[in-house]
């Protein structure tokens, strides 16, 4: 048996690509939104929050920092128990209607990320000389315009801490679960999907599933990594011109 | 230039996919109901025959099947965050209903339990009665010839488990204690999951366990498992499902009307019949036997007493004080 459903899986990933199976495309098509809407969310909130940690001074500052990073960790099964108990019809926010919903997991992989997007913000934007900061500053920029100098000049950071979080939301498995209870056809996804099908012995279709998920990642991130490098390249040329 | 360009363009291609990917997974402007299951009857695969066939007759609905365990479904279902429940645990069903959760319980198939084991057979509990099968398999457990892999997830099979071993006069807390003399492993052990992840635990620990005759069939001839029927079924081992729909004055989601006209849909001539045919073609047996069919066609008058000893609350499906506007749901 060792070899066969890793065979079989490969096979059947194949197959199930080429032939746009309705079912396949639905499913990564939900995880990419859940996702996607996910690492928005997370970027909006996380952003000028990590901005905000960077660049301030203020009592606490270290205790905070070190916070947003153990919260990195946070498990997530506990954090879908919490937000499970919260969404619940019999919890305070039942009357969002949220669970068994692609928002409500969306929100749910949001708050999971958050921690990560601050932190990478958060360092590399610390990571660029404070003489940059100051230089902007001096030739009159406003808060809002040296808060903006200062991030796009840690364009590579930020990058980094949304496709970070974008990878961490997509292969998120335990809050898909709890929020969302992998209801076919509403709030299945590619992990729960693989989850089921394992538990249901199919592990044929299970590794077709875990491979069609790795491809999606793999590719996502070399897209993203060309369009960098194209950027980086770019301004190493106007760097040697000046 | 050109590179902001194709990023440009690679953001316009990435937005206008997803929303078209959105679109075309939108959920449609149907009533949604939910109904909080078993584990068993959803890994058979039966539930997503019956969605198929409702959704076909009742096109206005769109029904989600949740799969946890018994009693984890029952507790969804308290919370709110369901509809209604299908279940096979009449001690915990008759709670619901006694709590004021549930209105309109109505028995819709039934089918039994089994014990499998390894084709070995080290205990020699083959062609014995459940009770005395326990039995043996406690006295051969310390001795290494018998593990036993129990649900350990408040389940209906779980329950039923345990009803076993109380009828065989044994106690449980102690026999999860003992270990396999001359080791520090027990040879009782939980599964804390699913029919089929307990199955395949059994298997791969050439186990013995409990489960329902639909899931054994399932998983050994997709050949996940490997293990032989060794305790057949009798009156001990009867397994009874039932719906009951959660009481609108209780649960505020307002879809009471959809989860009757699902139960009804269940009881009638056609919904058995999904029960009838379901793996007959593929297993060689029913899977789920239809009970209202077995009923009025008084096909085995002595099984649908045991039906009725085991799972009647009160001489009937539903005590009259627990019936909401059943219509003709009880004939």
């Amino acid at each position: 048996m060792s070899w066969q459903p890793i065979l079989d899986g490969l096979g059947k990933a194949a197959e199930l690509i080429l032939s746009g199976d309705r079912e396949v495309m639905e499913l990564t098509s939900r995880s990419l939104q859940t996702a996607g809407y996910a690492t928005v969310m997370a970027g909006l909130v996380g952003l000028p929050l990590g901005v905000l940690i960077a660049m301030r001074q203020f009592r606490g500052k270290r205790f905070v920092k070190t916070l947003f990073n153990a919260l990195v960790g946070v498990p997530t099964v506990t954090l879908g128990l919490f937000l499970y108990a919260l969404l619940s019809r019999s919890g305070p926010l039942g009357f969002l209607d949220l669970l068994y919903t692609v928002p409500g997991i969306a929100i749910g992989e949001a708050i999971l990320i958050i921690p990560i997007v601050v932190s990478f913000v958060a360092s590399a934007i610390e990571a660029k000389d404070v003489q940059l900061r100051d230089l902007v500053r001096t030739l009159g920029a406003s808060e809002l315009e040296t808060s903006l100098a200062v991030v796009r000049e840690a364009s590579s950071g930020v990058s980094l801490a949304l496709i970070s979080s974008f990878n961490r939301a997509f292969a998120e498995l335990g809050i898909a679960t709890m929020l969302g209870a992998n209801i076919r056809g509403l709030t299945r996804v590619l992990t729960t999907a693989i989850a089921l099908e394992t538990a249901k012995g199919e592990l044929g279709l299970s590794f077709a599933l875990s491979f069609i998920l790795l491809a999606v990642v793999l590719s996502l991130n070399f897209f993203v990594s060309f369009l960098q490098e194209g950027r980086l390249g770019r301004l190493r040329l106007i760097v040697r011109e000046a | 230039m050109k590179q902001r360009t194709i990023v440009i363009m690679a953001a316009i291609i990435l937005v206008a996919s997803v929303g078209v990917g959105w679109y075309l997974t939108r959920p449609t402007q149907k009533e949604s109901l939910i109904v909080s299951t078993t584990s068993s009857l959803y890994e058979t695969g039966f539930l997503d025959v019956l969605k198929t066939q409702f959704e076909k007759r009742y096109p206005r609905y769109n029904v989600s099947f949740i799969s946890q365990g018994t009693g984890l479904a029952i507790q969804t279902a308290k919370n709110g965050d369901a509809d209604m429940i299908l279940v096979h645990d009449p001690t915990q069903e008759k709670a619901f209903l006694t709590d004021g959760y549930g209105v309109n319980r109505k028995i819709v198939a039934y089918n039994f339990y089994i014990m499998v084991g390894p084709a070995a057979d080290l205990a020699k509990v083959t062609g014995l009665s459940p009770v005395e099968a326990l039995k043996k398999i406690a006295a051969e457990g310390p001795k290494g010839n018998a593990i036993w892999v129990s649900r350990g997830d408040n389940s209906g099979t779980h329950s039923k488990e345990k009803a076993l071993w109380k009828l065989a006069g044994l106690n449980l807390t102690m026999l999860k204690r003992q270990n396999v003399e001359g080791t520090n492993n027990p040879w009782y052990l939980e599964a804390g999951s699913t029919m089929t992840a307990t199955l395949q635990l059994a298997n791969q620990k050439n186990a013995y366990t409990l489960t329902d005759v639909a899931s054994f069939l399932k998983n050994s001839k997709s050949g996940n498992i490997q293990l032989v029927k060794v305790v057949d079924s009798g009156k001990d081992t009867l397994n009874v499902y039932s719906a009951i729909s959660c009481n609108p004055q209780k649960n505020t989601r307002g879809k009471y009307e959809a989860s009757m006209a699902l139960i009804k849909y269940i009881a009638s001539d056609e919904g058995q019949t999904l029960f009838r045919d379901y793996g007959v073609q593929e297993y060689g047996s029913v899977l789920f036997k239809p009970w209202i069919t077995t009923l009025k066609t008084n096909s085995d008058p002595t099984l649908i007493q045991w039906v009725k000893d085991y799972a009647y609350i009160d001489g009937s499906d539903c005590p009259t004080q627990y019936r909401l506007n059943p219509g003709d749901l009880y004939g």
